[in-house]
């Protein structure tokens, strides 16, 4: 089975994220790492390429500096990355985004495309239906536990009111969540052959896009202003030395919620 | 402007959700709605009373399951037929889906996790908080028809007391629409008191480190005559039911008190307890991002300091 994996590269959690208030967008000019729940959508494609065989490609969108992040998921055993980066490209909002991932998912023609759950830097967690619905396939999303067979996969998922189990044939679109499974870290081996790993990277042109309908130049969205958000007011924040019980407790007392 | 809500429903009610965001589209000029799938003309006049002026149902049986492809086709079908500037709707997993491959159908910009709607100029405005809250954003769109996603609970609904006029609709439905198929379905029924009504929330996240942590939640809870509430990570890996979930899949919740433990504050969790009045926060992590956004953070082992938090409690008599 040929599983394609799309992952995006974020600034790293440690970083203190700003928005750019010339550009009203994310600063993304820091340290950057692989979005974490893309790895689950790694592991689970990696599981079930070594249970049925097939190859497990990841297809991302950003700066040429994003093909770091993706050695990650080569090194975790992904057999190749394909990036898409163009200097067009910035300022995509979900329709952009959405048509240059297609764009490469056509290309690839796989049986199967996996998502993770939702980026750390706010974009993605609608990515995968916007993307269905231009590649014309079925959609799954918030996979809790997935069964891929030669013609179908099969995913149980959680909403607001259970689980629901829906199958779909392939090819199709599936988006797991991060219950899906714990990913694994790669090996040395891992991480030394990741370094011989073929790494393509495609322009807007390359996959199909017209430069105008990505970018900034083909957002429907736009940003209009910037400004704090309402305070909560004073923060304590404190190391237990084995008073942190009574602390709680003095806080909750004061402020009468008992 | 005219706005298209999408009211969701699960059986026979329509979600409070879409509610709310008809409420707020109804003070902001022309709002319709429009219902999908099982019992849904009998459900539509009941929005009359949240300020729509016109509902529209369709009760094909491609909408019976909870899915979001025929959804959309029905909902492109029917901003065209309506003439709608903008199409609304609040957050859920259904609705997600269904709003970002209407996106795509319909080459417009999508705006979610809004926590308000305003007209400025004439022209629909969000408002998102970004960056873990810590920036506010107004979001535009650069033409229609716009379509927006609300934050789960972020408006509330009002009462109006106003009617509306429902019409039935038809649509044809892509084939690659109907492709997937709901072959079973599992409801959750809650038991015990219910997260959405305590003043008290003590919730735990990974951090517990097991199932058996949740019993000393449940301990501190039962001291403080509260509720015990979890985080998706942990009812997905099955240690405490979905019923108790809180954020953006789960429930979101507003209690004078939240004491998260164990819980990082990933941004899912956040949306659904961030209203809450005071967050207490204990984890071992000291940058758990549930740190920027609490009242009192402590950073040490919960299964000290809980234990002797009930012990405190419970000696106050």
């Amino acid at each position: 089975m040929k599983i394609a994996v799309c992952v995006k590269q974020v600034p790293d959690a440690t970083v203190h994220k700003r928005i750019d208030p010339a550009t009203k967008r994310l600063d993304r000019s820091g340290e950057a790492a692989l979005n974490p729940t893309d790895l689950n959508a790694v592991e689970e494609a990696l599981r079930i390429k070594e249970a049925q065989g097939g190859e497990v490609v990841l297809i991302s969108l950003g700066p040429s500096k994003a093909a770091e992040s993706l050695r990650k998921a080569l090194a975790m055993g992904a057999d190749r990355a394909v990036l898409v980066s163009d200097e067009a490209a910035p300022g995509s909002d979900l329709l952009g985004t959405a048509r240059a991932l297609a764009g490469a998912l056509e290309r690839e023609a796989a049986d199967l495309v996996l998502f993770g759950q939702a980026s750390g830097d706010g974009d993605g967690a609608v990515l995968w239906s916007a993307v269905a619905d231009i590649l014309r396939r079925p959609v799954i999303s918030q996979v809790a536990s997935l069964t891929a067979e030669a013609e179908s996969v099969t995913g149980k998922r959680q909403t607001e009111h259970g689980y629901d189990v829906i199958t779909a044939p392939l090819p199709a679109v599936v988006a797991v969540s991060d219950a899906i499974n714990e990913p694994r870290y790669p090996s040395l081996k891992g991480i030394m052959g990741a370094k011989t790993k073929s790494q393509e990277t495609l322009s807007l042109a390359d996959v199909g896009v017209d430069a105008v309908s990505a970018g900034e130049a083909g957002a429907r969205t736009t940003v209009l202003d910037l400004g704090p958000p309402p305070s909560r007011g004073d923060q304590v924040k404190i190391e237990d030395d084995g008073s942190a019980a009574q602390k709680i407790l003095d806080l909750v007392v004061e402020r009468k919620l008992l | 402007m005219k706005s298209l809500v999408f009211l969701e429903h699960h059986g026979d009610a329509l979600e409070k959700g879409g509610l709310g965001v008809l409420s707020k589209a109804a003070s902001l000029g022309d709002a319709v709605g429009v219902v999908l799938g099982d019992g849904a003309a009998g459900l539509a006049a009941g929005a009359g009373a949240y300020g729509a002026s016109k509902v529209y149902a369709c009760e094909a049986p491609e909408l019976v399951s909870p899915l979001p492809q025929p959804r959309v086709d029905a909902l492109a079908t029917l901003v065209e037929q309506s003439g709608a500037d903008a199409v609304l709707f609040a957050a859920s997993v259904l609705a997600a889906d269904v709003a970002a491959g209407l996106a795509s159908r319909l080459g417009a910009g999508l705006n979610w996790d809004l926590t308000n709607l305003s007209v400025a100029d004439g022209e629909l405005v969000g408002t998102r908080p970004a960056l873990g809250d810590t920036v506010l954003v107004d979001v535009g769109w650069t033409g229609g028809p716009r379509l927006a996603m609300v934050r789960s609970g972020a408006l509330d609904p009002v009462e109006s007391g106003g009617t509306a006029e429902v019409e039935t609709f038809e649509t044809a439905f892509s084939e690659f629409s109907t492709l997937a198929t709901l072959v079973e379905q599992t409801k959750e029924e809650s038991s015990g008191p219910s997260i959405e009504d305590a003043d008290i929330i003590v919730a735990g996240g990974r951090g517990l480190g097991s199932p058996e942590g949740f019993t000393l939640l449940e301990e501190l809870a039962a001291a403080l005559g509260g509720a015990v509430g979890a985080t998706r990570a942990v009812v997905d890996a099955g240690w405490y039911p979905y019923s108790t979930q809180v954020g953006q899949t789960g429930k979101s919740v507003s209690p004078k008190l939240y004491i998260a433990c164990g819980i990082s504050g990933a941004i899912q969790h956040k949306v659904g307890m961030q209203g809450s009045g005071t967050i207490v926060a204990i984890n071992k992590d000291p940058n758990a991002p549930i740190f920027d956004f609490c009242d009192i953070g402590v950073v040490g082992d919960l299964h000290q300091i809980v234990p002797k938090l009930t012990e405190l409690v419970r000696s106050r008599g």
